[in-house]
C-alpha cells in the first residue's frame, strides 16, 4: 500500500528538460517508478531519450494529464518559476505535486498555498525544499536514493533529505513502507502531522519515525496530533540542540527566533505524549528497532 | 536578513510611509552634516540588533549641530550587549501624543502571513498579549488577497483604534503591506507606531527582516548586508558559495546536508562532554555535490579557523557516492598543499550509504597520516572530540 504513491502511480516532471530534471528522471526511472513524460512549453511535442525509455515532452501539466493519466508531479524548476509552476499544476488538480527546488521565497510558497487552498486542496504538495517521496519497491518521486533500503513496515516523516538517508540506512533491515521528506522550508505543504495521520490509516505502516528540526512549532504541533490520534509507537529525532538562536541553519526554517523553536522545546513535547526521542540518528533506530522486535 | 533600524526608515520612506526625517552617520563628521541639515532638536540613536539600547545610554536628544556632534561622537564606539556601535541614526523629533503597535509577519504553523495591531505600542507586544489578550488583535491575511482597504479596515476596527487616526491607521496598514510583498519581507514591526500632537500618524520605529531566498529579485538588498558585522570566516565561505555558520568551538565540521550537519554538531556535542567540553567549531554544509573542489574549499575555510584543533568529515552517500568524496578528500588535501597550505589538524573522516566500502578503500590507500577513518557518525564524533581534547 504506502500513503500517497504506490507502483501505479504515473510521475511527470516539471523541467525534465533541464540539468537536474533530466538527472533525477534517469534516476527514478531506474528505480523502477513509472515516469510518463515531462512537460515544456517550449519542447512540447517532443521527446526525450533517457537510456531507451523515450518520454514525450508536453506543454502543460493539463495536456501531459489528459494524455497519459499522470497523477504526480515532481518539479525541478529554478526558484524564479517555482511558483508558476506549482499552480499550473495546482490548476491542473493533479493529487500530488512534489517540490524539490530549493531557495524559493516564502511570498511564493505562500501564495501558491493560498491558491490551492481556495481552491479546494486538491492538490497535496509535498515540499518545497524537499527530497521528495520515495515508497521502497513501489515509485519514487524526487531524489531520495533508491537503493538504501527496501520495503517493509517503517513509515518515515523528516524534514531532512540526508537524516532522512542516513535514518532509512540505519533501519534497512526493517525496510520503510513509504519515506517523505517534506522539507526545511518555513512554509511546506505536506506536514508532520499530514504524513503521520497518512501513516497511521496505511495497513502496511506499523510504526513511524519522525525527524524534526529546529525552527517553527511544527514538531509540537505534531505532539499533540500523536496524542490525540495516533494509535502506532512513534520514535523521533530532532536536529539542531547546538545551534545558536537568529543563526539560519542551512535550511531557510531552520532558525531559532527569541527562545521558540528549539530542539529541547521539541523534544520535550514529543516525549510528554509518550514518543521516544533518540540523542543521535543511531540510537533513535535503535529505539525504532526494539519496537518493531516485539511486534 | 535583519535590518538596522535606519535601513527601516529608508525603506518606509521609498514606500511612501511617514516617517521622520533624518539620516544616518558613521562619523562624527558624518553627524554634523545631518544635523545642519536637519536644524533644532533631534535624537540620535546608537544602531545595533539588540534591544535594550535605551536603557544603555544609546539614545540621547541633542539641541543644535555641536550638541548633536557631542552625542553622536559619544555614542559611536559605545558597546551594548557586546555590540559595538558603529552607526548613529539622527532624526528630527516628534511630540508622540500615542503610541500604537502594527506588525505584519510569516505565520509558520498556518502556512500564511498575520497582522499583529494593537493600540497599546511603544512596549514589548509580547508582554501586552500576555497581559492584555483583549488589547492586541492577530488576524491572518490571505497571501493571494492581502490587505486591501476593507481588509485594513476590519483591522483597524477590530484593535480599537480612535476615530480621528482610523483612516490614516488604513492608509498606513495597505502601505504596509505593500512594502511588505514588494521587499519580501518576513516581517515588518512598527513599534512605536505614534499619534503626534497635531494628529498625525508617523512610523517611529522600524524592525524588519527580509527573505534572503528573494534575492534574485532583489539586487538592491546586497548593499543592505552590513559587511563589518559579518563574521569574516562567513564572509569567506559566502564567496566560494558554502553555507558555513561559525560557532565557538573546537572541531571543526564538514557534511552534506542541512538537518545531517545538524544532527553532527549535537553528536560532536555529546562527545565532547565526555573530552573536555570541547564543541562544533562551525556549521558547514558542503551540499549534495562534495567534488574536490568544494571538500577543498570547505576544508580551506574550516583549517583556517585557528580554534579548530580536529576535523569531522560526515558524508552520508546518499545521491553522492562515497568512493566520489573519498577522492574528493584525497584531492583536497593535495590541492591545499598546492595552495602552499600546511595541514596539521587532524581529519577524522565517517562514509556511509552509497559506495561506502570503496570510498574507505580509497582513503585507507591514500594513507595519510593525518586521516583517521571512522565507519559510524557517533564513534567519529567521539574520535574527534578526543583529538580536539588532546590538542587543546
Amino acid at each position: 500500500m504506502a500513503i500517497w504513491l504506490t507502483k501505479d502511480s504515473k510521475v511527470i516532471v516539471q523541467g525534465m528538460t533541464g540539468s537536474e530534471g533530466s538527472k533525477h528522471t534517469r534516476r527514478m526511472l531506474a528505480a523502477g517508478t513509472n515516469v510518463v513524460g515531462g512537460t515544456n512549453p517550449r519542447k512540447a511535442g517532443q521527446s526525450v531519450d533517457f537510456d531507451g525509455t523515450a518520454l514525450p515532452v508536453f506543454a502543460t501539466v493539463a495536456d501531459a494529464m489528459a494524455q497519459t493519466g499522470a497523477d504526480v508531479t515532481v518539479i525541478f524548476v529554478p526558484p524564479q518559476f517555482t511558483k508558476a509552476a506549482v499552480i499550473e499544476a495546482i490548476d491542473a488538480e493533479i493529487p500530488l505535486a512534489v517540490v524539490i527546488t530549493e531557495g524559493v521565497p516564502v511570498h511564493d510558497t505562500a501564495a501558491f498555498w493560498a491558491y490551492n487552498v481556495a481552491k479546494g486542496e486538491r492538490t497535496r504538495i509535498i515540499g518545497p525544499n524537499c527530497p521528495g517521496i520515495a515508497s521502497p519497491g513501489a515509485s519514487n518521486a524526487g531524489i531520495i536514493p533508491a537503493d538504501i533500503t527496501g520495503s517493509g513496515r517503517i513509515g518515515l516523516v523528516s524534514k531532512s533529505g540526508t537524516l532522512t538517508y542516513q535514518m532509512m540506512y540505519e533501519l534497512r533491515d526493517i525496510g520503510f513502507s513509504t519515506c517523505v521528506g517534506i522539507g526545511g522550508d518555513p512554509i511546506i505543504g505536506t506536514t508532520h502531522i499530514d504524513a503521520l495521520a497518512a501513516f497511521e490509516a496505511d495497513p502496511e505502516t506499523e510504526a513511524i519515525v519522525m525527524i524534526g528540526e529546529i525552527g517553527g512549532d511544527a514538531e509540537e504541533r505534531a505532539a499533540d496530533f500523536i496524542k490525540a490520534n495516533v494509535t502506532k509507537p512513534v520514535v523521533g529525532y530532532i536536529a539542531g540542540f547546538t545551534a545558536p538562536p537568529g543563526k539560519t541553519m542551512g535550511h531557510a526554517g531552520a532558525i531559532i527566533s527569541g527562545s521558540a523553536g528549539t530542539a529541547e522545546a521539541k523534544k520535550e513535547a514529543l516525549e510528554a505524549v509518550g514518543v521516544k526521542v533518540g540523542k543521535t540518528p543511531t540510537e533513535t533506530a535503535n529505539l525504532m528497532r526494539e519496537i518493531m522486535s516485539t511486534r | 536578513m535583519d535590518l538596522y533600524e535606519y535601513q527601516g526608515r529608508d525603506l518606509f520612506e521609498r514606500h511612501g510611509l511617514p516617517v521622520l526625517a533624518g539620516g544616518v552617520a558613521n562619523t562624527p563628521e558624518e553627524a554634523r552634516a545631518i544635523a545642519e541639515r536637519l536644524g533644532g532638536r533631534v535624537v540620535v540613536k546608537a544602531q545595533v540588533k539588540v534591544g535594550g539600547r535605551g536603557k544603555a545610554g544609546g539614545v540621547k536628544l541633542a539641541e543644535g549641530t555641536d550638541e548633536t556632534v557631542a552625542r553622536a561622537t559619544d555614542i559611536l564606539g559605545m558597546d551594548i550587549k557586546g555590540h559595538t556601535v558603529h552607526k548613529v541614526m539622527i532624526t528630527v523629533t516628534a511630540d508622540v501624543a500615542e503610541e500604537y503597535y502594527f506588525s505584519y509577519l510569516l505565520d509558520r504553523a498556518n502556512r500564511t502571513f498575520l497582522c499583529i495591531a494593537s493600540v497599546a505600542g511603544g512596549m514589548d507586544i509580547e508582554q501586552v498579549a500576555a497581559e492584555t489578550p483583549d488589547r492586541v488583535v492577530k488576524a491572518p491575511i490571505d497571501a493571494v488577497k492581502g490587505v486591501d482597504e476593507a481588509k485594513a479596515r476590519e483591522i483597524v476596527t477590530a484593535a480599537g483604534f480612535p476615530a480621528d487616526v482610523a483612516d490614516q491607521v488604513v492608509e498606513v496598514a495597505v502601505g504596509l503591506w505593500k512594502a511588505f510583498v514588494a521587499e519580501d519581507a518576513t516581517l515588518v514591526e512598527v513599534n512605536p507606531l505614534a499619534k503626534t500632537g497635531d494628529g498625525k500618524l508617523l512610523l517611529l520605529d522600524a524592525k524588519i527582516t527580509l527573505d534572503e531566498n528573494a534575492g534574485f529579485r532583489h539586487p538592491d538588498h546586497e548593499a543592505l548586508v552590513d559587511q563589518a558585522a559579518v563574521d569574516p570566516l562567513e564572509q569567506a565561505a559566502k564567496e566560494k558559495d558554502l553555507n558555513y555558520v561559525k560557532l565557538d568551538g573546537e572541531v571543526g565540521i564538514i557534511g552534506n546536508g542541512a538537518g545531517l550537519v545538524m544532527s553532527t554538531l549535537d553528536v560532536v556535542a555529546y562527545a565532547g562532554e565526555r573530552h573536555g567540553g570541547v564543541k562544533p567549531a562551525n556549521f558547514l554544509d558542503i551540499g549534495g555535490g562534495a567534488s574536490a573542489a568544494v571538500m577543498a574549499n570547505g576544508l580551506e575555510i574550516v583549517l583556517s579557523d585557528p580554534s579548530v584543533r580536529s576535523v569531522f568529515v560526515n558524508v552520508f552517500g546518499g545521491i553522492t557516492a562515497c568512493d566520489e568524496v573519498a577522492n574528493g578528500i584525497v584531492q583536497a588535501l593535495a590541492l591545499l598543499e598546492q595552495r602552499g597550505e600546511q595541514v596539521t589538524k587532524p581529519l577524522v573522516v565517517r562514509l556511509d550509504g552509497n559506495n561506502a566500502e570503496a570510498g574507505r578503500a580509497i582513503l585507507d590507500g591514500a594513507n595519510n597520516p593525518l586521516v583517521q577513518r571512522v565507519d559510524t557518525m557517533d564513534g567519529a564524533a567521539e574520535r574527534a572530540a578526543k583529538l580536539a581534547a588532546a590538542g587543546v
